[in-house]
């Protein structure tokens, strides 16, 4: 096994080059490096100079990837991609274009990020499957029939209907908790309550259905109908038997995104008034600063990249059939 | 047991926090009563460091904290300046080459440079600061940090000891020295530098200064008191001089700007420190002023919060304002020290629905009227005054209005050979083909329907407030407008069709070629909420058969297109830096062209006459004289086109009924001393307006248990009833199914 994680480590290198090369490329078709210094510096007089310089202290003026007037490696290595690429593998994001160190900000953002995504993770995980083992256990019936119609529901309307449609109920019209904002410790319980409620309804549909669909599928297999003969009681053979074989799939899909925990979600952040890396990426965006969005985007890779080798491990701890190599 | 006894802390805690507080308040019980101000913030200040900062989000942090020389009145208009830390407001002394002293009426081009000299109040002190700090021999204690000490610090509260000194005048030069610092890039230096005697060359010396200083021993930290300037020198200890190239009145508005408070250079070395540095901790971020309030928090992702200077030297409430000032209550407060409120929070609150949803809630003090929630707000009279719906009005919520001292325009690129023509025929005819659109691009409407009747129809660049703007009949724009009926009535369309003939397109068509005429309109990448207003420009347009094709990019490229003049039509704007008819006149004068000179002037528009009149202009006083060739200027730009003058959007507050002495002042920004709170009223209102409602909550819980019961009883029924049925139909019980497996 360790061979096989040394050996994706390895492939993972290659894919957040090319990553970073995209990421590079595609921020730099849409805004210049004087546009960057324009956006820092405002708008109203604002001099040729004062963008000269700008560039030139944040190591904007070199070319973007290729430096002519460099002789030999120089040529590759004196130009921005380099050079605000090559400390990003020593996890050195640097600064923001706002002087902001970038390294610290992540690790202060991360835990209200984690505050919301960890229990909408656990929550949801555990009331998706209850509910999808619930309708494959009066499949056929008027329960499972509403159940879908209730997922095909769930599953059309927008998130942003959810945020606004439970702001509006929940905190508008009871009074329960507050609309958004965020609190330290404790204080953070009540602002929580509401997008986590949010986040969970929100992905239900879709999540309850497929998880549904597993189950069914496992429903049909040999296993199942051997577990009912033995005489098993149906919530022992689902919750047991189904479950525990369903576990390849449901690994598939979740365990890859616990590591993207950490960086949030980019609506409910901005809606919730969550200080959390959605709204620092959405924010960084806005303000085309790409030290930031830069830092964000080799993150989330690195982070899906570590995900979905966890997820390869747990296959190996849910069925002892699976051996890394 | 002790997960239980954890959990029963947990609902402990959340019920005291909850105890006396309404349950969705987003303050803690704490705070409950107490004399805080809360407002909002949207997007995050990039710059509180005064030499820098510009955006007004970022001046209603930092006006609140640096006391610049002047300020204006509060409650008088036109706007007056008044001292703030000076002494009294500083007289001009015009001398000539020799160093002659003039007198105040000589004429501006024998004026070779002004001299300011500014008195500061006495006993004025900084905002407690670790800066200042010493230690018994009188040592700065954190100007030497080393990295054992720096290991425990992550914000500027984390140092044990602070200090504060008295304001000195050399810390106005100070910071005047450091609009020319080459890492802080002012925004204003290159304008600066073509009126303070020096500074350009002074620019230009610290550059050279800071590289051989960071070469020779990798200092980072220029000494400014190093190097003296000559157009800003100290006096004596409370006197401080500024000498102005030639003649410039308008510098005195300038003093009343954060560019020109004053900076201790003890913060400028402390911050400098690189530890601090690497740790966000610079002036930027951590403000060090003598205002009435000090940043005491600074979390930008979250909340920042203003709390009283403890060492504020104290001022009072105006005694004096404008007729009806008493009557509307402005005046109740003469006299009483200032400022009434203790804190002031702001919450970052990224999205209007929940920034208006907290409002109606009370959780917010004021709030601004988004274009969804403005029907829910505001109602028009039959005389069309806007007023607070009766929904609003129940709350106790008030609305303020005030015309913004700024200009929303659509410009022609005059450089484009369609809309800005070639030749003198061809100048000619385009000019025809401005005005003929003027007429027919309808800004009444377009207030009307695009900003909810929030502006005002524009007559020429200069907004009512401002010097030069004339009211009424005097001021109407006589190529747009008839007047009618004591009012401005916009042209009938006709009049612009005539126009366009003459400009060689009857019908729309160009008369040599045959062709349609289509002109491009180009604006950055809009959401499909603009949609309307973009098809509503191309449905003025077409009143005059034009074809109006819509050229939509992002921002980058639009201000590129801006930059290199390959923009035909564009949309643009202007908001004043200080009520001097100048402000808005320069952004047509020859020397800002866009295309050559990277200045303000977007449309290309060059016109010597205008040229002419703006420089004997740009340094008068006030008065007829003045007036009149304010007049000339605007008729010229009025007959040239060179923009649609578009409309002067109106600003819409509304308040709740325990928030007092809001007078709008869209030019001084330092307001928040004057602001009173009633902070029991809001107490009981939040009360009042939040009461949780449980119903809901039971009759979720009911309905979950109607879907549970049976669902439980059909499960019980099913592993209980599982059987084979027989032959005979009978059904063979299976209860005695094994259990194990």
């Amino acid at each position: 096994m360790l061979n096989y994680i040394i050996r994706r480590i390895l492939y993972a290198i290659p894919i957040l080059i090319g990553v970073n090369l995209i990421t590079f490329t595609l921020f730099f078709v849409v805004n210049t490096p004087d546009d960057m210094a324009r956006m820092q510096l405002g708008i109203k007089r604002v001099t040729p100079d004062a963008i000269a310089k700008w560039k030139q202290e944040r190591g904007y003026d070199k070319p973007l990837m290729f430096n002519g007037s460099e002789k030999g490696i120089a040529k590759f290595t004196r130009t921005i991609f380099f050079e605000k690429s090559a400390a990003m593998f020593a996890f050195h994001f640097g600064q923001a274009d706002d002087g902001r160190d970038i390294g610290r900000e992540i690790k202060t953002r991360m835990m209200p990020s984690l505050a919301i995504a960890l229990p909408v993770f656990v929550l949801g995980l555990g009331v998706y499957i209850v509910a999808a083992l619930i309708m494959v256990f009066f499949r056929a019936t008027y329960v499972d029939f509403v159940g879908v119609v209730l997922c095909v529901a769930l599953m059309s309307i927008s998130s942003l209907f959810y945020i606004i449609g439970g702001q509006f109920l929940i905190s508008k019209l009871w009074h329960l908790v507050p609309i958004s904002g965020y609190g330290e410790g404790l204080n953070a319980t009540k602002f929580l309550v509401l997008p986590v409620i949010v986040g969970v309804i929100s992905a239900a549909g879709s999540n309850t259905r497929w998880y549904r669909t597993i189950f069914l599928e496992e429903m049909g297999k040999d296993y199942v109908r051997t577990a009912r003969a033995k005489g098993l009681p149906e919530s022992i053979v689902l919750f047991r038997h189904v479950l525990n074989n369903a576990m390849i799939p449901i690994l598939t899909g979740a365990v890859v995104v616990i590591p993207l925990l950490f960086l949030g979600s980019l609506l409910a952040e901005s809606f919730f008034g969550i200080p959390g890396l959605g709204s620092y990426t959405i924010d960084a965006i806005n303000s085309q600063d790409f030290a930031v969005v830069r830092a964000m985007v080799f993150l989330g890779s690195l982070l899906y990249i570590f995900g979905l080798i966890l997820t390869d491990i747990s296959y190996t701890l849910v069925d002892p059939r699976i051996r890394l190599q | 047991m002790s997960l239980l006894k954890r959990l029963l802390a947990l609902l402990a805690v959340s019920v005291c926090a909850c105890s006396g507080n309404p349950w969705n308040s987003p303050y803690p019980a704490t705070d409950a009563g107490k004399n805080i101000l809360y407002s909002a913030f949207a997007e995050r200040p990039k710059h509180l460091d005064p030499v820098q900062s510009y955006s007004s989000n970022e001046i209603q942090f930092t006006a609140q904290i640096y006391e610049p020389p002047l300020q204006y009145h509060y409650l008088k208009r036109p706007y007056e300046l008044i001292p703030l830390a000076a002494a009294e407001l500083p007289e001009a002394r015009y001398f000539d080459r020799e160093g002659k002293r003039l007198p105040a009426t000589a004429d501006a081009a024998q004026i070779a440079y002004t001299i300011y000299e500014i008195s500061i109040k006495p006993g004025i002190r900084y905002q407690p600061h670790p800066a200042f700090a010493r230690n018994e021999q009188g040592e700065l204690l954190y100007h030497r940090l080393g990295a054992k000490e720096l290991a425990t610090i992550y914000k500027l509260s984390d140092f044990p000891h602070t200090g504060s000194r008295e304001l000195t005048a050399e810390d106005y030069v100070f910071q005047i020295k450091r609009l020319a610092h080459p890492r802080l890039h002012s925004p204003i230096l290159g304008l600066m530098s073509d009126y303070i005697v020096g500074l350009k060359e002074y620019s230009i010396l610290l550059q050279t200064a800071t590289v051989g200083q960071f070469q020779e021993n990798g200092e980072a930290y220029l000494d400014l008191n190093n190097y003296p300037l000559e157009g800003a020198e100290v006096v004596d200890s409370h006197t401080y001089r500024v000498k102005i190239k030639g003649k410039y009145p308008q510098f005195m508005y300038w003093l009343a700007m954060p560019f020109f408070a004053p900076i201790p250079w003890e913060a400028e070395r402390f911050y400098s420190q690189k530890g601090l540095a690497q740790k966000n901790i610079n002036l930027d971020w951590y403000p060090v002023g003598t205002g009435p309030y000090m940043l005491t928090e600074n979390n930008p992702n979250r909340l920042m919060t203003l709390e009283r200077n403890p060492n504020f030297h104290g001022e009072a409430y105006p005694a004096e304002g404008m007729p009806g000032d008493a009557k509307a209550g402005f005046l109740d407060d003469a006299g009483k020290p200032l400022p009434f409120i203790d804190k002031v929070i702001f919450s970052r609150e990224r999205e209007s629905i929940p920034r208006w949803n907290k409002f109606l809630q009370g959780y917010y003090d004021a709030s601004n009227i988004g274009s969804d929630s403005f029907d829910q707000a505001v109602q028009l009279t039959g005389q069309g005054e806007a007023t607070v719906t009766e929904a609003m009005q129940e709350q106790g919520i008030r609305l303020e209005t005030a015309v913004a001292a700024s200009t929303n325009y659509m410009g022609f690129n005059m450089l484009d050979p369609v809309v800005g023509g070639t030749g003198k025929h061809g100048r000619e005819s385009a000019r025809k083909l401005r005005q003929a659109i003027s007429i027919a691009v309808d800004y009444e409407e377009y207030v009307s329907i695009f900003a909810n009747g929030r502006g005002v129809p524009a007559q020429g660049p200069i907004p009512p407030g401002i010097f030069g703007h004339r009211e009424g009949r005097e001021g109407l724009n006589h190529v747009v407008y008839d007047w009618v009926n004591g009012r401005p009535q916009r042209k009938p369309i006709e009049a612009a069709r005539a126009l366009l003939a003459e400009a060689g397109y009857p019908g729309g068509t160009d008369a040599k070629t045959g062709a349609p005429l289509v002109l491009y309109f180009d604006v950055t990448a809009r959401g499909a909420e603009d949609k309307s207003s973009l098809d509503w420009m191309r449905k003025q347009f077409q009143k005059l058969n034009i074809q109006l094709v819509v050229r939509s990019t992002d921002y980058n490229r639009f201000q590129d297109k801006i930059r290199k003049g390959n923009a035909q039509i564009f949309e643009w704007g202007w908001n004043a830096d200080y009520p001097d008819p100048e402000n808005f006149l320069f952004l047509l004068h020859g020397l800002q062209l866009k295309v050559g000179n990277e200045g303000e002037n977007a449309a290309n528009y060059f016109n010597a006459e205008y040229n002419r009149l703006f420089d004997q202009m740009k340094n008068m006083e006030n008065g007829p004289e003045r007036q009149h060739i304010i007049d000339k200027m605007i008729n010229i730009l009025r007959h040239d086109a060179p923009w649609l003058w578009g409309y002067h959007p109106k600003d819409y507050g509304l308040y709740h009924a325990w928030y007092d002495n809001v007078k709008p002042n869209r030019l001084s920004n330092n307001n928040t001393k004057y602001f009173r709170i009633d902070a029991a009223l809001r107490e009981q209102k939040r009360r009042e307006w939040n009461e949780p409602v449980m119903w809901p909550v039971v009759l979720g819980m009911i309905l979950l248990a109607m879907i549970l019961i049976p669902a439980i009883v059909v499960y019980r029924r099913k592993e209980r009833g599982v059987g084979i049925k027989s032959d005979s139909g009978k059904i063979d019980n299976a209860g005695a199914y094994g259990t194990s497996e």
